[in-house]
């Protein structure tokens, strides 16, 4: 087995690109990727790229050919799709690739192009991720699904809507002096609690934006870094992935998420870590609850603790694991297939020491990165080490 | 039983095994595909989701279910656009959980809670005139 190293990260600035294609918005991740990583393009030997929506947005199938020449790589070609996770499994079959020493390079990310849709027709597209037949046709839209997470949560082991608020407003601050972020302005808990409801209990500032955005990561070999002189301090020592049964009613428990259980177990054990080493986290905050499930899957917070997380500073940019330093999908942004690979991309950075939020994780080590599909019926974790 | 349903053209394309169980929900009959270890499951289904048995057979839901979550949905997708607010809920009838729309209550955050009964029926969506399964409380239906 060869380790495998983050070489280079590239993103767009995430936010309303209504007028800008996807192969654009790919290109440009892509090729700020390849100057951060100062890697060659020709050296690339395969392409793995995430999209959920791209048939409805676009009408655009068959993207992974045309990303590739957007991006200047000519090698195979793939799509990966899983609904919001997207990029994850595509990032996470680069690393199993390079792992296996089939590949020393390759391409990751995603893109996702949104807002050029009527925010209906949006609601509708991301919906298509849960059951169509026993879910979708009787109203479940996707702040509906986690609404029926979060009173399932409440119910189960209490919490409140202004716990909540304390996790929309604590990523709305860290997203502040992130460049690439939709929203960079504060938002105070009494603001989170006084906008208007989508789906009970979830109100407006839980809810992610719809984004325009594309993120890549060029993927090396530890021995193809060390062969070039490619300064490749990160690590990914560990991956895992999980699934569920795609209808929530379907699910164990309503206000958990096993599969995310499952892709943190895997993903831990292969990089020898235990949650008590987790240094900082970007998770899957599509809504406010589902920062709570992921921080409580990867065993920052015990089971029925993750609500208060937030409140109690335990999450928060001074706390002991800050969790969504980026901002999250609330506050950074949520192009749907882009965001696995983006996270991995500002958990570089911040363990690199040169994202704007790398002070409050100066001495971390390792980080871990939550990326879920739909209701967490599909969710991919990967681990960040400090190799050197 | 896919031609039964096509009353007024208002379903464009079939989908065998759930058309016909949404018919028997129509006529007070749902049912659940459930294993010889217990396990329920909704059609079309070959194996049994939880184990893997592909020994299925037909067992009627429960004549009530039990409330587990619920959400006022303000914010719909365009298939629900004339329906918002509406009430989702997802309810356990005994072999297998069921989500539906809550009629017959308003449309507020305490309507309906954890541990309450609804009965399962079919209904139309007011947008658009396509069936959809209704859970109206017990009290009321």
């Amino acid at each position: 087995m060869t380790d495998v190293r983050v070489a280079g990260v590239g993103l767009t600035r995430f936010g309303n690109h209504p007028e800008r294609t996807g192969r654009d918005l790919f290109a440009t991740a892509a090729l700020r990727a390849f100057e951060d990583a100062g890697v060659p393009r020709e050296d690339v030997e395969e392409l793995n790229y995430g999209n959920f929506m791209g048939a409805l947005a676009e009408h655009q199938g068959h993207q992974a050919p045309l990303m590739a020449e957007a991006a200047g790589v000519r090698c195979p070609a793939t799509r990966y799709e899983s609904a919001c996770a997207s990029a994850g499994v595509a990032v996470r079959e680069a690393v199993r690739t390079v792992r296996a020493g089939d590949a020393d390079v390759v391409l990751a990310g995603g893109m996702e192009r949104m807002t050029n849709l009527p925010t209906a027709e949006v609601t509708e597209g991301l919906a298509i991720a849960a059951d169509d037949l026993f879910e979708v046709r009787e109203g479940v839209t996707f702040p509906g699904a986690y609404a029926l997470m979060a009173n399932a949560y409440f119910d189960a082991y209490g919490g409140e809507r202004e716990d909540l608020a304390h996790i929309a407003s604590k990523n709305h601050a860290n997203a502040v002096p992130n460049e690439y972020a939709q929203f960079r302005s504060e938002v105070s808990v009494e603001e989170a609690m006084d906008a208007p409801p989508v789906a009970e209990p979830l109100h407006l500032y839980d809810a992610c934006p719809i984004t325009d955005g594309a993120s890549a990561l060029v993927i090396v070999s530890e021995e193809y870094a060390a062969d070039h002189d490619v300064d490749a301090p990160v690590a990914v020592t560990g991956v895992g992935q999980g699934t569920d049964r795609l209808a929530l009613a379907d699910r164990e428990h309503v206000a958990r998420t096993p599969a995310a259980d499952d892709a943190a177990e895997t993903a831990y054990a292969a990089a020898g870590v235990e949650p008590a080493d987790v240094d900082v986290a970007e998770v899957h905050d599509c809504f406010t609850i589902a920062e709570v499930l992921a921080i409580e899957s990867l065993g920052i917070a015990p089971r029925g603790e993750g609500i208060t997380a937030a409140r109690d500073g335990r999450t928060t940019a001074d706390g002991d694991v800050p969790v969504n330093l980026s901002g999250g999908l609330k506050a950074k942004g949520h192009p749907v297939g882009a965001t696995g690979g983006s996270q991995i991309a500002e958990l570089t950075r911040l363990l690199r020491g040169d994202h704007p939020n790398s002070e409050h994780v100066a001495d971390a080590e390792v980080g871990v990165a939550h990326n879920a599909g739909g209701t967490v019926a599909s969710a991919v974790v990967h681990v960040l080490e400090v190799a050197e | 039983m896919s031609d039964d349903t096509a009353d007024g053209g208002s379903v464009p394309a079939t989908n065998a095994g759930y058309d016909e169980w949404l018919d028997a929900v129509a006529d007070g009959e749902g049912y659940a595909l459930v294993c010889p270890d217990g396990h329920g499951s909704l059609p079309p289904r070959r194996v049994c989701p939880e184990c893997g048995s592909t020994e299925l057979s037909r067992e009627p839901l429960a004549a009530t279910g039990t409330v587990e979550t619920q959400s006022v949905v303000h914010v719909p997708s365009p298939r629900f656009a004339e329906d918002a607010p509406y009430v989702t809920a997802i309810a356990d009838f005994g072999p297998v959980r069921v989500t539906g729309v809550v009629r017959g209550i308003d449309p507020e955050p305490d309507a309906i809670e954890a541990g309450d009964e609804l009965e399962a029926s079919v209904g139309t969506r007011e947008t658009d005139g396509e069936r959809i399964v209704v859970f109206r409380p017990t009290d009321e239906a």
